[in-house]
């Protein structure tokens, strides 16, 4: 399989294999759009299922219990609310505190009542309140906040990068692509969100745009004085781009992902519910959506953004325009050869290659 | 590895350099567990080591009701004062509308509990003298002005909202002795001096809490940090003010304008206060005056609304107000004068905290969440070290070495910062350091795929690793830099949560960084001079064969290399199998080219393309004619010398073709050379 796969690497490298992504880029724009607008649709139905911390809920606390045991409590709140994911800490050394989310009066009775049994204590003992949100509407502003500085920067920072605008627009499109289609997995799935949850979006975001930047990187070298020469257009030098870093596309997400894996699956099938089973939900569908944008949704969509500037189409036009002469010039001088290259490989002049390549004074 | 040479030494002088940080690292924590409280183990959240609950409800003194607004003020009053004590992840919420649940991981120290204890005053204070809240220098106006302009807060300007009425204009001038609380001689050379040292950068100064003597003339830093002031006495309390609203400003037609405005009511006594306090700031120099005039002789006609001992907003008063009705306006936005409405409402009560209760609370997350966890970690982390063996083979073993070093320096730095800096490690803290692996592992990946994509260029390796780096680093600077700039951005605008996450983002960012320039990098020099990986050994995952490295190079004394047939016998077999499936591919590729017959017209065309393209087409009247593709193709001596050349099929036809395509028109010379006599017959125009 790896020589395979390098030798894959390396026609993709010289451009004797080559995908035509950009080529294609409208119907990768379909696909993401039609994805973006389902995921959309499944955050506002079903919605987020939103956890305590966000949402406040109900507490109890047994005291003069003579065990503290967490399974016994959690089992007492599942029994009567089977879907419920309780918080149990032990409180001072006679007393347990059960969070949950916010249940209904008769729920909480019963709940009360279960709890009674278990415990095996008086109906005293055992009180019921309402809890505020620990994650209220202040940290969620000051989070957002947060977020629009660092896209307004992660914009300014980009643009200075690249010296292109349109990079950061691309990028900042992919990312939210990347979000929202998290976002609408994570909704449908129907997972509550938690504290761990947002931290995992949060580091989508981190993630998007780094696989993004690495990418365009190599755009840009390779489009570096694009306008000098009449070979290749802009769209094709990015999409050899795009190629040349597919390799590393796939090598950086299968690392990545193999983790997150492995914490998806302890966490869901071993573990259940809780804080692993969440961020890394959320982190898996985040890292490989953010690998996909960053090549089939980011570089097409810098492209399409670059086509509107007008030195860029008349470079294509020319060379378009170009390479159909010299596909035509046969019909009058006899046969044509239009280069297999002429789409895909790059073409760069040979680079010095060191002293150490240079002839040496023969020895006598 | 011993080095003897200039030139090497300086990749392991990398190495001893960050040798060096590790222990550097270890050593101060080693010295830290001999002689304070540091522990070879980091502090663990709330959620996995459990910590202190303590209930606190809000009681007023005269028994007015507390609104639920003032429970979320108060819970964002405690919640700052504890997030600048450090990175400490707190968990702070309200139970049952009237009592609030403060939550401290660990055993949290005595005065971090009287932090969060202590009530929170407002106060009125006229401001003395006030600068940018950074620099040590008393008063910089460039700097001052740049502050200025930052935040809301920074120059409001106090306005009647009905029509002043000038009665109270008969206030004696500001007397002598220190009776009068704007008296500039309160400035002493000492208070000067704590106000020079005063840093309201610093979040542990922006904590609010303690208590200040309503007598005395004090210090204090603006709540965002931007700006500091010294203050003089308290002249009206917070329970001067009837209520404090927010709307849009109202001028004196009635027309309602496009700014925000917060409008306070004073209380009877509140309204007396105040018109003393108006009719005597309105005679002090305004904000501009008072920084135009240095060094100032008086104090500015401002006085600062003090909560919680953070100044929150400081007008300048322009006139006298005796009705008690006053409004603050100045570059508010609807959130901004919102939240200055609800402060002063808050400051409004006297409110105190009374505790409840306060007692031991057990991790939430059993220790079975963080066992397994860790477990998942690592099988992740076997998953990724075979995966990289597969993929690199002796490269993949420089990837794990890295990645094991970068865990090293981050467990040592979290264990560092844990004593240092109070930070405790969450579990999705511990799943953020998990997946860092990945972005890590990713810069190794630039860099090899770099490293392999000179190689395929016909570079020795040690030219490789060199320009290979020359153009990842770029690569890994760009992306981590803004990596680490989401990290830095959440860190200082986000709370709880939230910044314990961007702590470790940042953190494992730079280690990233720190690792591949002062350990990937340097060793991937000092391999490149071995043997093993130099000559690129099968297993070493740089063997340029495997990389399809065919291209010619000029190997000096008139002769020319092509790697593939430098490699050793013992490959032929594989060569065997890969070569003619690539040429076939090529080939296949060509053919759907448009207008792909025949051997003609070349304008525009490099020798190369030609070449290829002549291939194709002979290739394609040898199939018509069903004669063996091998005796069809023209067989052409691409070095001079090779002996191979005879034999050379239509596989060593496609590669050669492409390589010379590579080195485009400044290779054409070489390109020249190999061409055959007769090709230039064929098509002598070049």
């Amino acid at each position: 399989m790896a020589v395979g796969f390098a030798q894959w690497g390396n026609d993709l490298h010289t451009g004797r294999k080559s995908y035509n992504i950009v080529g294609q880029r409208r119907k990768f724009y379909l696909v993401s759009i039609v994805l973006s607008a389902i995921c959309l649709v499944l955050l506002f139905k079903p919605g987020f299922n939103l956890g305590i911390e966000f949402r406040g809920g109900s507490e109890f606390t047994v005291s003069g219990v003579s065990t503290q045991s967490q399974q016994l409590a959690e089992e007492a709140v599942t029994s009567v609310a089977p879907s419920e994911v309780p918080r149990v800490s032990s409180v001072g050394n006679n007393a347990v505190r059960i969070q949950t989310a916010e249940l209904s009066t008769d729920e909480v009775e019963e709940v009360r009542t279960a709890l009674m049994e278990t415990f095996d204590v008086g109906e005293d003992q055992v009180t019921s309140s309402f809890v505020g949100p620990s994650w209220g509407k202040d940290v969620s502003q000051k989070a957002l906040t947060g977020l629009i500085v660092f896209l307004v920067l992660v914009g300014l920072v980009m643009t200075a990068y690249f010296r292109a605008w349109r990079m950061a627009v691309a990028a900042l499109i992919a990312l939210f692509h990347d979000l929202i289609i998290t976002a609408g997995v994570y909704a449908l799935i129907g997972w509550e969100v938690t504290p761990a949850t947002v931290i995992g979006f949060l580091t989508i975001l981190g993630y998007s745009i780094y696989d993004t930047v690495v990418v365009f990187d190599k755009v840009r070298e390779n489009t570096d004085g694009v306008l000098a020469q009449t070979r290749s257009t802009y769209a094709e030098r990015a999409n050899l781009a795009v190629n040349q870093t597919l390799v590393r596309s796939i090598n950086t997400s299968v690392v990545a992902l193999l983790p997150v894996a492995s914490i998806l699956f302890i966490g869901a099938f071993i573990l259940g519910a809780g804080t692993l089973r969440d961020i890394a939900l959320a982190l898996f569908v985040g890292m490989a959506v953010g690998t996909y944008s960053s090549i089939f949704l980011a570089t097409p969509l810098e492209v399409s953004l670059r086509y509107r500037e007008p030195a860029i189409r008349e470079h294509t036009a020319k060379v378009l325009a170009a390479r159909a002469a010299a596909a035509a010039a046969p019909a009058d001088g006899g046969s044509a050869v239009v280069s297999p290259m002429a789409y895909t490989g790059s073409l760069r002049p040979g680079a010095h290659q060191g002293n150490a390549a240079q002839p040496r004074k023969r020895k006598k | 590895m011993a080095t003897t040479n200039h030139k090497k030494s300086r990749p392991s002088r990398s190495l001893i350099g960050l040798a060096v940080i590790i222990l550097a690292i270890f050593g101060s924590i080693f010295a830290g567990t001999k002689f304070d409280d540091a522990s070879w183990t980091p502090k663990l959240a709330l959620d996995l080591e459990g910590g202190t609950q303590i209930i606190l409800t809000p009681v007023t003194e005269n028994n007015e009701k507390v609104t639920s607004e003032d429970i979320d003020q108060a819970i964002a009053i405690i919640r700052q004062r504890v997030d600048s004590s450090g990175v400490a992840e707190a968990e702070i919420t309200s139970q049952g509308g009237t009592n609030i649940v403060v939550a401290l991981p660990g055993n949290p120290s005595q005065e971090t509990l009287d932090l969060v204890r202590e009530s929170a005053q407002m106060q009125f204070r006229p401001v003395l003298y006030f600068g940018a809240g950074v620099g040590t220098d008393p008063i910089a106006p460039e700097s001052e002005t740049d502050a200025a302009t930052g935040g809301p807060t920074a120059e409001p300007t106090l306005e009647p909202s009905a029509e002043p009425s000038d009665a109270a204009t008969d206030a004696a001038t500001p007397a002598p002795q220190i009776t009068d609380p704007s008296d500039f001689s309160q400035v002493t050379p000492e208070l000067l001096a704590e106000f020079d040292a005063l840093n309201c950068t610093d979040p542990a100064n922006l904590a609010g809490g303690g208590t200040q003597n309503p007598n005395e003339a004090i210090v204090a830093c603006s709540a965002d940090g931007a700006m500091k002031y010294i203050l003089g006495p308290m002249e009206l309390a917070g329970s001067d003010i009837d209520s404090a609203s927010s709307g849009l400003q109202v001028n004196a037609q009635g027309v309602q304008l496009n700014t925000w405005a917060v409008s306070i009511k004073f209380t009877g006594e509140g309204t007396k206060k105040f018109t003393e306090v108006t009719s005597r700031l309105s005679k002090l120099p305004t904000y501009e005056t008072w920084i135009a005039s240095q060094p100032p002789t008086q104090a500015p006609g401002m006085f600062a609304m003090v909560l919680d001992n953070l100044v929150i907003s400081a007008p300048g008063v322009e006139v006298v107000i005796s009705d008690g009705r006053a409004e603050i306006t100045g570059n508010f936005t609807r959130a901004s004068a919102t939240t200055l409405a609800n402060q002063l409402n808050f400051g409004s009560l006297p409110l105190t905290f009374e505790v409840q209760s306060e007692s031991q609370i057990s991790a939430t997350l059993g220790s079975e969440q963080l066992q397994k966890g860790l477990l998942a970690g690592l099988i992740g982390l076997l998953l990724v070290v075979i995966y990289s063996l597969i993929q690199y083979r002796a490269l993949g073993l420089v990837t794990v070495a890295s990645l094991v070093i970068a865990g090293v320096i981050t467990y040592g730095v979290i264990t560092l910062l844990s004593w240092t800096q109070g930070y405790r490690l969450s579990l999705p803290g511990v799943t953020g350091l998990i997946v860092a692996i990945g972005i890590t592992a990713d810069s190794f990946i630039v860099y090899f795929e770099r490293i392999r994509d000179e190689l395929r260029d016909g570079r020795s390796l040690t030219s490789a690793v060199d320009t290979g780096w020359d153009r990842a680093r770029r690569t890994i600077l760009a992306s981590d830099g803004v990596n680490f700039l989401a990290a830095v951005v959440l860190y200082f605008l986000a709370v709880g949560g939230v910044r314990g996450f961007a702590f470790t983002l940042g953190l494992t960012t730079i280690v990233d960084v720190v690792v591949v320039f002062f350990f990937t990098h340097p060793l991937m020099k000092l391999l490149a001079k071995t043997k093993f990986f130099g000559e690129g050994h099968p297993a070493s995952g740089l063997d340029p064969h495997r990389l399809g490295a065919t291209s010619v190079r000029y190997g000096g004394r008139g002769r020319v290399v092509r790697v593939d047939r430098e490699s050793a016998p013992a490959k032929g077999a594989a060569a065997g199998t890969t070569k003619p499936r690539k040429a076939a591919k090529e080939l296949v590729g060509a053919s759907t080219r448009p207008g792909a017959q025949g051997g003609g017209a070349t304008a525009g065309m490099t020798i190369a393309e030609r070449r290829a393209a002549r291939a194709l087409a002979e290739k394609e009247a040898s199939a018509k004619e069903a004669v063996a593709a091998d005796d069809a193709t023209v067989t052409e001596a691409t070095t001079p010398e090779a002996p191979e050349a005879t034999e050379a099929t239509e596989a060593s036809v496609a590669p050669t073709a492409e390589d010379a395509a590579q080195h485009d028109a400044g290779d054409e010379r070489s390109a020249d050379r190999a061409e055959t006599p007769s090709d230039e017959n064929k098509d002598g125009k070049l």
